[in-house]
């Protein structure tokens, strides 16, 4: 493993300010990720799994603890350079797709190179290049709501990768899909992490899935309660 | 990066046709009214600077009669007081360039079987030089006509159509009041006078013919008005002011008694009206811009609507990584969008309605290329303006808050 960890996080936290008072929904978790890793975010619903996934993508801010992403600590920068990592440091993989339904396949793929400047060109042969890597290269001028959600998934993945991101956060890619579709597009993250070495990091509930990571964390009300190899976790209920 | 912000907007207008429109509609209805009220008004300027220009310049009228206290009392049926010799007298004053007296009355025209009854306007030769007014054919009757007092007549436009038609009238005779009348010339066009009257509808003869053998007034040698155009509108103030001293001493009026005649500037009367049609069209346009005000708040609604509607699709996007002014920018798009449709065929509706208005009621609506870069800088200005507080809100959503929306 490289030296230099992609994430890096020390006694990271985060409470929810609501009507009843803050709630800690993440505490002191300091772990590292190295480059090329592929990493499995288990536990209880409410454990703070998707809080964590937020935090590592930038789209939400810890109330504390330090989080360095690629060595730089994100506290020290403006909206504009969150959304320039957003962008094109990290793809993002959810578990309901978030396409945009209006426009079609392609056009969806290549939105992150809109905001990347890219020209238009260029956009199309990259977001179709794309396509064709996860298998829908003739759907391209379909919309979003005319496939299936493993389908649409993979278009998901695509968009998540056009921009050539070193790392993909992935928060229950396969929730909404059956078990056969979420072999396929977790074929898709395993051959990404092995052929081009791009760190994946995802949540999943189940066993299943997390086997085909290499690493494990496990969340349980906000603490880290394991951090290791996928086989060796004794709290989780490994088949 | 704006091409496709573009598409992206259109494909949004798209998207929820029939609320565009009725977004569009206010617009439409506010681009529209001002269109026309803007072309309506310019085609009145239009009207009132015509009938100026073709009043002559720097020009007053004197008329028979007396000013009230309860207002003015116009010189018909008040006593004639104003004689060929006041004009005279008042030709010879400082600053005044030409004086025409005036004796008019109505008469019955005939020529073959043609009648026709007009105006007919006994007056001097200088009568052309002060209305500015030139001959479209023939030659105007001379000063030796007005001193032995002739049968000659030149003809308004609107009186050769009536008696003659197609034919030619230098030269021939016609018959006022059954009296042989000599043609020797045609007025060129007039056109409307400010009040709206026909000026071509006329006939000028010498003002002695008029006097003596046409009317017979009572009081030989007096006349209705005195047309006076003066050399400059700066010599007005003081024409003015030495014609109403002349004309008290010549009628012999005491210090404390009232003047039995009255000094109009019509110049200064005509520029009021010039004004006055100005200032009524420009109000007339910013009643009808409230309805552009009303139109850019629909717009503004509807944005917030789509801006609330579409929040996880901020979010969405925020993820990939757009930066708060790429959304602000696409939402503001959107919003000129709209609104620069909406012009479009607001701007189509206004032209549409002043070529109908142009084709039913005889009146000039004039579009001109400046209110239709008007309307499309509004139209902007507006899209900009109401969209911009939509688009602000949709710019600083937080993407968390924004994605996990429902
Ligand atoms: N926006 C929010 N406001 C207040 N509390 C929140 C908010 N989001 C999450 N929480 C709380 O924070 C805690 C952690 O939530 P989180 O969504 O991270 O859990 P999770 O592990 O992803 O659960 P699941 O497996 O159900 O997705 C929970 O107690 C949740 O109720
Ligand atoms: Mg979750």
């Amino acid at each position: 493993m490289d030296k230099e960890p992609i994430i890096q996080t020390i006694g990271l936290g985060k409470d929810y300010l609501t009507a009843a008072g803050p709630v800690p929904a993440l505490q002191e978790i300091s772990l590292s990720i190295y480059p090329g890793e592929f990493v499995a975010i288990m536990g209880p619903s409410g454990s703070g799994k998707s809080t964590f996934m937020n935090l590592l993508g930038c789209l939400d801010i810890p109330s504390a603890g330090e989080y360095y992403l690629n060595g730089t600590s994100v506290r020290t920068l403006d909206r504009n350079q969150l959304a320039r990592l957003r962008n094109d440091a990290i793809g993002f993989v959810f578990q309901g797709f978030n396409l945009l339904p209006r426009i079609n396949l392609l056009a969806n793929v290549a939105l992150p190179l809109i905001y990347a400047g890219v020209s238009k060109a260029e956009r199309e042969e990259r977001a179709q290049q794309m396509l064709d890597k996860v298998g829908l290269g003739k759907y391209g001028l379909s919309l979003p709501g005319r496939i299936s959600g493993g389908q649409q998934q993979r278009v998901a993945i695509a968009r998540a990768l056009v921009n050539r991101p070193r790392l993909i956060l992935a928060d229950e890619p396969t929730g909404n899909l059956d078990t056969r579709t979420s072999q396929e597009i977790m074929n898709l993250f395993t051959q990404m992490n092995r052929e081009q070495g791009i760190t994946v990091i995802l949540v999943t509930h189940e066993p299943d899935i997390a086997a085909y990571a290499m690493r494990l964390v496990r969340f349980v009300d906000g603490h880290l309660a394991y951090d290791g190899a996928v086989g060796n976790d004794t709290q989780g209920a490994r088949p | 990066m704006i091409g496709a912000m573009l598409g992206e907007a259109w494909l949004a207008m798209g998207t929820n046709r029939l609320r565009t429109f009725l977004t569009m509609l206010g617009m439409m209805i506010g681009v529209g009214a001002v269109i026309l009220i803007l072309a309506i008004g310019k085609g009145a300027q239009f009207m009132v600077d015509q009938s100026i220009a073709a009043m002559g310049s720097n020009l007053f009228i004197v008329m028979s009669g007396s000013t009230t206290s309860g207002g003015l009392r116009m010189g018909l049926g008040a006593t004639p007081t104003l004689t060929i010799a006041d004009g005279q007298a008042i030709s010879e004053l400082p600053g005044i360039v030409a004086v025409a007296p005036n004796a008019p009355g109505t008469a019955q025209l005939v020529y073959g079987p043609n009648n026709w009854s007009t105006q007919v306007m006994g007056t001097t030769p200088s009568f052309l030089e002060v209305r500015d007014w030139q001959l479209s054919a023939g030659y105007p009757f001379s000063d030796s006509d007005v001193r032995s007092a002739t049968r000659v007549a030149l003809l308004g436009q609107t009186v050769v159509k009536n008696l003659f038609g197609d034919e030619d009238p230098v030269g021939k005779t016609i018959r006022i009041k059954n009296n042989p009348y000599h043609v020797v010339g045609v007025l060129a066009p007039k056109g409307q006078s400010l009040d709206g009257r026909d000026q071509d509808d006329t006939v000028v003869v010498p003002v002695t013919t008029a006097q003596r053998k046409l009317f017979g007034t009572q009081f030989q040698g007096t006349v209705r008005l005195i047309m006076v155009q003066a050399s400059s509108p700066q010599a007005m103030p003081a024409a003015e002011r030495s014609i109403t001293e002349l004309l008290r001493q010549r009628h012999r009026l005491q210090e404390k008694a009232e003047s039995d005649f009255m000094v109009r500037n019509l110049t200064a009367l005509a520029n009021t009206a010039a004004e006055t049609a100005r200032v009524m069209s420009f109000m007339l346009g910013a009643i009808a811009s409230i309805s552009l005000l009303v139109g850019g708040i629909g717009i503004m609604n509807i944005m917030l609507v789509s801006v609330t509607e579409r929040t996880r699709e901020i979010g969405i996007r925020l993820a990939i990584g757009a930066r708060q002014r790429d959304i602000l920018l696409q939402f503001l798009l959107e919003s000129i969008m709209i609104s620069i449709a909406g012009c479009v065929v607001g701007v189509a509706l206004g032209i549409g309605g002043a070529l109908l208005m142009n084709r039913l009621a005889d009146t000039a609506v004039l579009i001109t290329l400046s209110s239709v870069l008007l309307a499309f800088m509004v139209a902007t200005a507006v899209g900009v303006f109401f969209g911009f507080y939509p688009a602000r809100k949709a710019a600083r959503m937080e993407p968390i808050e924004a994605l996990r929306y429902q």
